[in-house]
């Protein structure tokens, strides 16, 4: 995941370091108390120990081996500002000193890496282990979630840095002046890995690691941790957030034609259609008609909102938008509530 | 199995700190990059490497590939090493990814393989040599700055270039403390390995290797307090100051316009 130098554009690199620029500076500022006293040693023995952890080789199923990058226990431990410098400073270091990851990408690899995965490790970890008690095993699978999921989050960004690549940078003749494939190459090619590799190397370290903290160092992991208050304005945050990506979903109808390889059995015969599919291809036509098992396995399921538009007397697509969008988020929040219902009556049944 | 994958482990350890060595033996060399003031080294070889980035042509990435060469010659940095250590590593590295590109990437067919539908398109191999060389000449031109500078001279020169100080000093520190902690888990690992007598499956390798992590980490934040002790008892009050005291050379003057020759026209000829 460390993009070496030469694999995205200097735009991008650019672009990447413009984005990480701002959350660097804030870090600085919000851990600059912390580093006139023992901060200092400590975020820079944490920089030092993520990127030996980044060294361990970990035997996982198969035969196989992994490493982990250390961002979901480093978020744990120092939360996510303080993460995202050590990260960034344990990548700085493997860049100029031992050339994993390259300079001018260094900007792509933080972002990624230090920035993106630090707050999702310890966004996940707070989520899930929200009113946990300090000795309780969801705190452990919280933390390997989180580091696993932190993982796979900035392969994600880095497989999206490589599929624009060749759309935006190429030359007269269609040849690819950067990462040369597209994003349905570079997403499953970069994911699979981690999904099936990269990510269990990160949850069974960052779990193992936090099991430990938790025996020998807890007052590292100050749990319980944050103060009611402070958890409740996170949670404030996140459902402001969720409110605002709700009511920008009608954005969605503004992208014209449908996503890659999302086609349906219908379109295959449609003209307009057919000439969408052929301009996203490579000019490469579709078949004459709907493939045979596509067709068949086409009816197996009607959705009750298709294509986000319920079968309701609206008349505005943006509202029926909207509506599905309150509705999928609705059925989320309900799933996730059942679990943790169930969680805690197991518990309690354990406990009992 | 079970000592293969605390032999691989030890095995990068022992490279890392390999590679630390022969960089600061070399940094400390006497060849033409280790004469040059590291603030002008530090801008000009970035900037080469954005130039190469920049360009478009195979052409100009195959002269700044040979001119890293003849300056790697110039401060009497080994080829066999370079070789070792960057051009086959970043070779077989970006030939893994920008392989398929020679058959994946559409356009203008160069050659039909005999069975299959498989085919090598123009764009694909001019895509997947331009990715290779690229990455091939700006590894080297970073492996440069890197093996021609002393650790603390370059960050005195990030410094120089208005960097932060409290990054500077954490970036000293961090790197101090990579080599400790990496001797530290060499250390763990060697002991552990010569008191193994049988095989261990797969879930106590996993369990071994996690909890020397865990020992590491708090060994790590031990050392952490100690420092900090060590820093207050030598009147550390939470400021940092650094001593830049780099001085411009004759060969700094020549070296400058040099730099900026080069990257002017590398970016101008690679357009």
């Amino acid at each position: 995941m460390h993009i070496p130098d030469g694999y995205l554009s200097p735009s991008t690199c650019a672009a990447m370091y413009v984005a990480s620029a701002p959350w660097w500076w804030t870090a600085l500022r919000r851990t600059r108390r912390k580093l006139l006293g023992r901060g200092l040693p400590q975020l820079a023995l944490f920089a030092a120990f993520s990127f030996v952890i980044m060294m361990f080789n970990l035997p996982l199923p198969g035969g196989t081996t992994g490493h982990a990058v250390g961002m979901g226990i480093a978020a744990i431990v120092l939360g996510p500002w303080a993460s995202l410098l050590a990260i960034s400073f344990a990548l700085t270091i493997q860049a100029l000193f031992f050339g994993d990851g390259g300079i001018t990408t260094l900007g792509a690899n933080c972002f990624n890496m230090a920035i993106a995965g630090s707050f999702a490790a310890w966004g996940i970890y707070r989520l899930l282990s929200h009113g946990a008690a300090p000795e309780s095993r969801r705190r452990v699978v919280a933390a390997a979630l989180a580091g696993y999921c932190a993982i796979n989050f900035s392969a994600l960004l880095a497989a999206i840095e490589f599929g624009i690549q060749p759309m935006l940078f190429h030359d007269a003749s269609g040849a690819p002046l950067y990462a040369p494939y597209p994003l349905r190459i570079a997403l499953p090619a970069m994911m699979l890995g981690h999904l099936t590799i990269a990510g269990f190397a990160e949850a069974a370290m960052c779990a193992g690691l936090f099991s430990y903290l938790r025996r020998n160092e807890p007052a590292l992991l100050n749990l319980p941790s944050l103060p009611a208050a402070v958890a409740q304005r996170a949670a404030s945050g996140l459902w402001a957030t969720l409110a605002v990506a709700l009511l920008l979903t009608p954005l969605g109808i503004l992208a014209g034609g449908a996503a890659w390889g999302e086609w349906a059995a219908k379109d295959f015969s449609s003209v307009a259609a057919r000439a969408q599919i052929a301009a996203v291809s490579g000019a490469v036509q579709p078949p004459a008609a709907a493939p045979a098992g596509l067709a068949r396995l086409a009816t197996l399921w009607t959705a009750p909102m298709p294509n986000y538009a319920p079968h309701l007397a609206i008349k505005s697509a943006a509202f029926g938008y909207l509506l599905s969008a309150m509705f999928g988020v609705g059925l989320i929040l309900s799933g996730i509530w059942i679990t943790q219902r169930l969680w805690l009556l197991a518990s309690q049944r354990r406990v009992e | 199995m079970s000592k293969g994958v605390i032999a691989k482990t030890l095995h990068e350890f022992t490279d890392a700190l390999e590679r630390t060595l022969v960089s600061e033996d070399s940094a400390h060399g006497h060849g033409l990059l280790q004469s040059l003031d590291p603030r002008v080294k530090l801008v000009g070889l970035l900037a080469l490497v954005v130039a190469a980035s920049l360009s478009r042509k195979l052409s100009v990435l195959g002269v700044l590939f040979a001119l890293g060469i003849v300056l790697a010659l110039a401060s009497r940095l080994s080829p066999f090493s370079l070789a070792r250590t960057v051009w086959l590593v970043a070779f077989g590295f970006t030939c893994m990814i920008a392989g398929p590109a020679v058959f994946l990437v559409p356009g203008q067919v160069l050659y039909q393989l005999p069975q299959g539908s498989l085919a090598i398109s123009e764009q694909g191999l001019h895509g997947a040599l331009l990715l290779i060389v690229r990455v091939e000449t700006a590894m080297t031109l970073s492996a440069l700055l890197v093996l021609t500078t002393p650790w603390m001279q370059l960050l005195k020169a990030l410094r120089a270039l208005a960097a932060p100080v409290e990054v500077i000093a954490l970036l000293a520190m961090t790197h101090r403390y990579i080599v400790l902690l990496m001797e530290t888990a060499n250390a763990m690992f060697e002991s552990r390995q010569s008191r193994m007598v049988g095989r261990l499956n797969g879930r106590e390798q996993r369990r071994l290797m996690v909890n020397t992590g865990g020992v590491l980490l708090g060994k790590t934040m031990e050392m952490g307090n100690q420092v900090f002790q060590a820093m207050q008892s030598r009147g550390f009050r939470g400021e940092v100051k650094l001593l830049t005291d780099f001085r411009l050379r004759t060969q700094d003057y020549v070296a400058i316009p040099g730099f900026a020759i080069a990257v002017a026209a590398a970016i101008l000829a690679g357009r």
